[in-house]
């Protein structure tokens, strides 16, 4: 009966909910500029190979640190110049895109199961496993994550797959803090409390009355690691303690330059510029989707 | 009180624990310590030397609990790389990371605090675009880069700042800004949101209504409340600063603990590196404990959990 009513007052009153969502999502402009600038920068990062002007691996020692094309001394062959090796800039830039991406979403997942597996578990049974995930999560607290990641990469050797997963093993906090605290306020609703009534097994309860309603958070929450851990993996290349050369990291490439900054201080921009865009457009994306989630936006 | 402060404070000590299991196993970690040691040119029975001076042919649980046992009474063992006590070469490097972190902690309250009141007294002012301007590019800036971008402005451009070194206060300016912008974001946005829920308050109301001033209404009645997880929040961003300081101090070659830290790393200078990652830990716990004793203090509500 309620139901009837419901969509007999769509219909009357207009736009489903679906369409509300939708008009919030075009509506809210941090939103929308940030997922079409990350949506360039995966297009740019899946077809490197077709846009970069050159091999991003070539050295011609020739063509040494050529200003941008900018620059009086630049030249349209290499758009945004090359760096201490003759390597053109834009290639190593476009194919920079890859690392990041890779990175930060990869080590997002792997972070993102961890911590969503331990925040449910603490929330949904509570008592001791809760009190065994809260230890969990103050110890990863305290360990300072920038010295133990460079620790550890330091032991295991830097490549992209150990970076990936140390930080994937170290992000989780955040994950468990948000899906502890929201699975424990679904745990006393009513649909659940019905759920258990008629007999539905914890599995059936978690994945389909209690992972549905966190969903909107999580996907928040991998936005915001990944930005974080794409921070990260730049700051441990600068470091010289992440991906190592000559795979073109943004991050290896600000600290390449750092050796050129008296003269050329273009080098250290461009790629650092290239950082702050795409992880300004993955925080306008997260922020953007907790707005439009937010349950007292809904109505 | 009394029975929440204990709780907390075993629970701050089960973790130290852990975190020194955590710091100690890195060693095993490592592969063979003693091979290390001696060097790549050894031969087999300068190993066995090695490893047998340094006691690593004993169990794992009796070197963990001798270097547990010695780290309580401040001895972290012998710098492979200084030949030196470590804890010597940290409480040398340790003041230098105090005061980057204080300087740092104060400059993100004092300029993210006041840009949070204000944003909170005019919403959608132009003081309130500009304040989420400052804290969504403080998200996104990579810290190393932005502090490139200060030595290229006012080391080499304008010439007033040096670019790296330790000896003068001129020294820990950038580092200052840089660390110190990090932790801004989200001063300013708890600063704004807890302001923006006080000035809603009835107690504002009744104070505006008995007619005191705005002045005092807003820093006696609104911020003196706005303020307390502020407070708290501050104490638990410190605690991430001074194991943030290991990226700004590489860059201005600050000779602080991060930044021995960072050179131990490279050295394979494991002694070093296990007592920073404990120290730098505990100070994190320190800090959340004496927040978490701060909150419950000014909010008798937060004893119960």
């Amino acid at each position: 009966m309620t139901n009837t009513t419901e969509t007999m007052n769509n219909d009357v009153t207009g736009p489903t909910p679906g369409q509300i969502l939708w008009s919030k999502i075009l509506g809210h402009r941090g939103l929308m500029f940030g997922s079409i600038v990350l949506l360039i920068i995966i297009v740019m990062a899946i077809f490197a190979p077709l846009l970069s002007p050159h091999d991003p691996y070539h050295q011609d020692l020739m063509a040494r640190i050529i200003p941008p094309v900018w620059d009086a001394r630049g030249s349209w062959d290499h758009i945004l110049g090359t760096d201490h090796l003759g390597r053109d800039y834009l290639s190593r830039l476009l194919y920079g895109a890859r690392i990041s991406l890779a990175i930060g979403g990869v080590a997002a997942i792997i972070s993102g199961v961890i911590g969503t597996c331990m925040g449910v578990a603490a929330g949904y049974f509570g008592g001791r496993v809760d009190n065994c995930v809260t230890f969990l999560i103050n110890v990863r607290l305290a360990m300072p994550v920038v010295l133990v990641a460079l620790a550890v990469v330091a032991v295991f050797g830097g490549s992209l797959q150990v970076v990936i997963i140390v930080l994937g093993l170290l992000l989780w906090d955040r994950f468990a803090v948000v899906m502890r605290s929201a699975t424990l306020q679904l745990r006393s609703m009513e649909y659940v409390t019905a759920a258990k009534a008629i007999g539905c097994s914890t599995k059936r309860i978690i994945f389909s009355e209690i992972m549905p309603n966190i969903a909107n958070n999580l996907i928040v929450i991998v936005t915001l690691e990944m930005a974080h851990a794409i921070l990260l993996e730049a700051a441990l290349s600068f470091l010289g303690l992440g991906v190592q050369p000559p795979t073109p990291s943004w991050g290896l490439m600000v600290s390449e330059g750092k050796q050129m900054l008296l003269f050329e201080p273009w080098m250290i921009s461009i790629p650092g510029v290239a950082l702050f865009i795409l992880v300004l457009a993955i925080n306008l994306l997260g922020d953007g989707l907790r707005d439009v989630s937010a349950p007292e936006n809904r109505n | 009180m009394l029975v929440y402060t204990l709780k907390r404070l075993g629970l701050a000590l089960l973790v130290t624990l852990a975190v020194s299991m955590l710091s100690f196993a890195l060693l095993y970690l490592s592969g063979d310590p003693a091979a290390a040691i001696a060097g790549e040119t050894a031969s087999a029975s300068d190993i066995e030397a090695v490893r047998h001076y340094y006691g690593f042919d004993r169990p794992w649980v009796v070197q963990y609990g001798e270097w547990m046992f010695n780290a309580i009474r401040g001895d972290f063992g012998e710098s492979y790389y200084f030949k030196l006590p470590v804890s010597q070469l940290v409480s040398e490097r340790l003041s230098v990371t105090m005061i980057l972190g204080v300087c740092g902690i104060s400059f993100a309250l004092l300029t993210a605090v006041p840009l949070g009141v204000a944003a909170a007294v005019r919403p959608n002012s132009f003081i309130d675009r500009i304040a989420l301007f400052i804290s969504v590019m403080g998200q996104a800036m990579p810290s190393f880069w932005f502090g490139l971008v200060l030595i290229v402005i006012f080391s080499i451009k304008f010439r007033i700042l040096p670019p790296s070194g330790s000896d003068g206060w001129q020294n820990f300016v950038m580092p200052t800004v840089v660390l110190g912008y990090y932790a801004m974001p989200a001063i300013m946005r708890l600063t704004r949101a807890g302001m923006l829920d006080v000035l809603g308050a009835d107690y504002v109301r009744t104070a505006r209504a008995k007619g005191a001033g705005e002045f005092r209404v807003m820093f006696k009645h609104a911020l003196r409340n706005a303020i307390i997880p502020v407070v708290s929040l501050a104490a638990v961003q410190m605690g991430f600063m001074l194991g943030g300081s290991i990226v700004v101090e590489s860059i201005f070659a600050l000779h602080g603990a991060g930044y021995l830290a960072w050179e131990s790393i490279g050295r394979n200078d494991l002694p070093t590196v296990q007592a920073l990652i404990l120290i730098f830990s505990l100070f994190y716990i320190v800090f959340t404990f004496l927040s978490d004793l701060l909150n419950a203090w000014l909010d008798p509500r937060m004893r119960v959990g």
